[in-house]
């Protein structure tokens, strides 16, 4: 008998704290700086391009593989408005093959993929599996609209991997292994 | 290994009567099922059918290199994250050679205790909502295991599949209040500890559920391969952490507490306590832990190449002993890659500790085994 009165004051004394449940739809939670969504890419606002080369390493490293990408010549190149020889031409990411694990941002030389840590891409309920296979421009758009203001860019993520980047606008589409 | 009172009756003609428990089904924690003989209320048989979550988690690693196979482990064991991942870069490590930096180890010692404490939280709930009471504990454990997942997330930056440490450290640095935050983490998972205590622990109806169900004698329990939390109730003092200690785990000073009956009530006392004794390890490493410093061993390959032969490390996760074994060929990939699951070997005696108890009693006994499907079925 005793030990259920201790327990119906455990209860009564817990009853009287505050709550710590969020009413979700209508308030959120702030989501920490290095909160992993979805990978998305950057917009180089400085040449008016994807930051992103093409040069594929994040879908040879992705272990779901979920990534399709492909590369062209730069025309902006040609033209002496951009250093980068190389420039993305086609990028899916399949987000509902995706498993967040953050190896594409890892391994990027150009720090052109981020984790996207909005709570856009915590909300990817989607009615047809179709539609979260994402394309180059849905993938852009939360840097280029300003959307994804302070992406956690891994200031570790090459380094400690024993490989040392490459300036910017280095000939896309080498790497060492 | 009956209770009292719960002998046959042969004065009254019976048949026998196969329930079917799961795989869909509340108390089975998950997709497993039992198939269950009863005599009445009495359980004669017990044919427990795994497999429904199987996907291949020890093949898979087979086909990515070492740095890939992480994300994989969180994936086998999704309570204990942080422990199988570290159980993989261990092994990693030992087939390599690598010597990991010692604020890495703190770290990796920090996010594997509450990782425990974590985990044996949500064991708690989901063991009080067996034995009978709805909501309560479960919604108490969950409170706290919020405030953990929140700084784990603070970390990692995931709340279940963190993908955070890596052969040689961790992938990247703890932010920079991460003291504070432990310390917060701490304090309120104390409490919270304090409060599933005061509801369950000395309650008579919880007594009356536990005490002397389905004891275990030490000699079963080692014949039976048990390990962890299941093991020490029976009153061996065995714990990878002391017996064989890895990564930083002689510097800390922490007690293991033992059972004396092996039943369930003892199970549950073990685990209680288990939980404080890793915040206790946490407070230690947290004040022990250097203040910078390189958190990756150094001279890594993007690609990690670790030269041809065999290796087996195995930790202490909230099971009991987490195993893997990697046969290495040279390649970028392990030739073989296997995972002893603590929670598939406790799971094996389940007959034995089921059968002539009652059906009741034998959810009880099964969720006292703190079976995590996804690590049984891999």
């Amino acid at each position: 008998m005793l030990g259920i009165l201790k327990t119906i004051a455990a209860t009564f004394g817990i009853a009287a704290r505050k709550p710590v449940t969020v009413q979700y739809p209508t308030e959120r939670k702030q989501l920490p700086h290095r909160s992993r969504g979805f990978p998305t890419l950057l917009w180089d606002f400085e040449h008016d391009e994807p930051f992103c080369t093409g040069c594929q390493v994040c879908a040879r490293y992705c272990p779901t593989d979920c990534m399709t990408v492909t590369m062209k010549d730069n025309p902006k190149y040609a033209e002496g408005k951009s250093p980068r020889k190389k420039i993305v031409d086609t990028f899916y990411i399949d987000y509902a093959r995706c498993m967040r694990c953050d190896i594409c941002v890892e391994v990027c030389n150009f720090d052109a993929i981020v984790m996207d840590n909005t709570w856009r891409s915590v909300e990817m309920s989607r009615f047809d599996r179709q539609d979260l296979v994402m394309d180059l421009d849905a993938l852009l758009r939360p840097s280029k609209t300003g959307l994804l203001k302070n992406p956690f860019r891994d200031p570790m993520g090459v380094a400690h991997s024993g490989w040392v980047p490459k300036t910017e606008g280095a000939e896309g589409g080498s790497e060492e292994e | 290994m009956a209770r009292p009172g719960a002998e046959h009756r042969h004065d009254l003609e019976t048949i026998d009567l196969y329930i079917n428990v799961g795989p869909q089904h509340p108390a089975t924690h998950g997709v497993f099922r039992m198939i269950l003989t009863v005599n009445g209320e009495l359980v004669e048989d017990c044919e427990p059918v795994l497999g429904y979550m199987h996907r291949g988690n020890e093949k898979l690693p087979e086909n990515c290199d070492y740095r890939q196979a992480i994300g994989y482990h969180d994936r086998t064991d999704y309570l204990a994250q942080f422990n199988t991942e570290w159980t993989y870069c261990l092994a990693v490590e030992k087939l390599m050679g690598l010597e990991v930096p010692e604020r890495a180890e703190y770290i990796r010692v920090i996010l594997g205790e509450l990782n425990r404490v974590a985990s044996h939280l949500m064991w708690a709930g989901a063991f009080g909502t067996d034995v009978g009471f709805f909501g309560t504990p479960f919604m108490y454990a969950f409170r706290e295991r919020e405030v953990i997942q929140d700084f784990f997330e603070a970390v990692t930056g995931e709340r279940m599949m963190y993908n955070y440490f890596r052969p040689g450290g961790v992938a990247w640095d703890v932010p920079d209040d991460f003291q504070e935050h432990a310390r917060y983490v701490i304090d309120h998972v104390r409490r919270g500890i304090d409060d599933l205590d005061a509801l369950m622990t000395d309650n008579e109806v919880f007594l009356a559920r536990c005490r002397g169900l389905s004891p275990v004698t030490p000699e079963q329990a080692i014949n039976w391969g048990l390990s962890g939390p299941m093991l020490r109730a029976c009153g061996v003092k065995h714990d990878l952490r002391r017996a064989e200690p890895y990564s930083i785990y002689d510097r800390f000073d922490f007690e293991i507490p033992v059972g004396t009956e092996g039943d369930v009530y003892d199970r549950y006392l073990v685990r209680m306590e288990e939980m404080r004794q890793s915040l206790r390890i946490v407070e230690q490493a947290l004040k022990q832990m250097p203040k910078n410093g390189p958190i990756m061993a150094s001279g890594l390959k993007r690609v990690l190449r670790p030269p041809p032969g065999e290796v087996y490390a195995r930790t202490e996760s909230p099971r009991g002993e987490y195993g893997v074994y990697i046969v290495s060929r040279g390649g970028d990939k392990p030739w073989r890659h296997k995972v002893r699951g603590a929670s598939f070997c406790n799971l094996s005696p389940l007959r034995e500790m089921v059968v002539g108890n009652y059906v009741a009693d034998a959810i009880i006994i099964l969720g006292s085994i703190d079976i995590v499907l996804c690590e049984v079925d891999r």
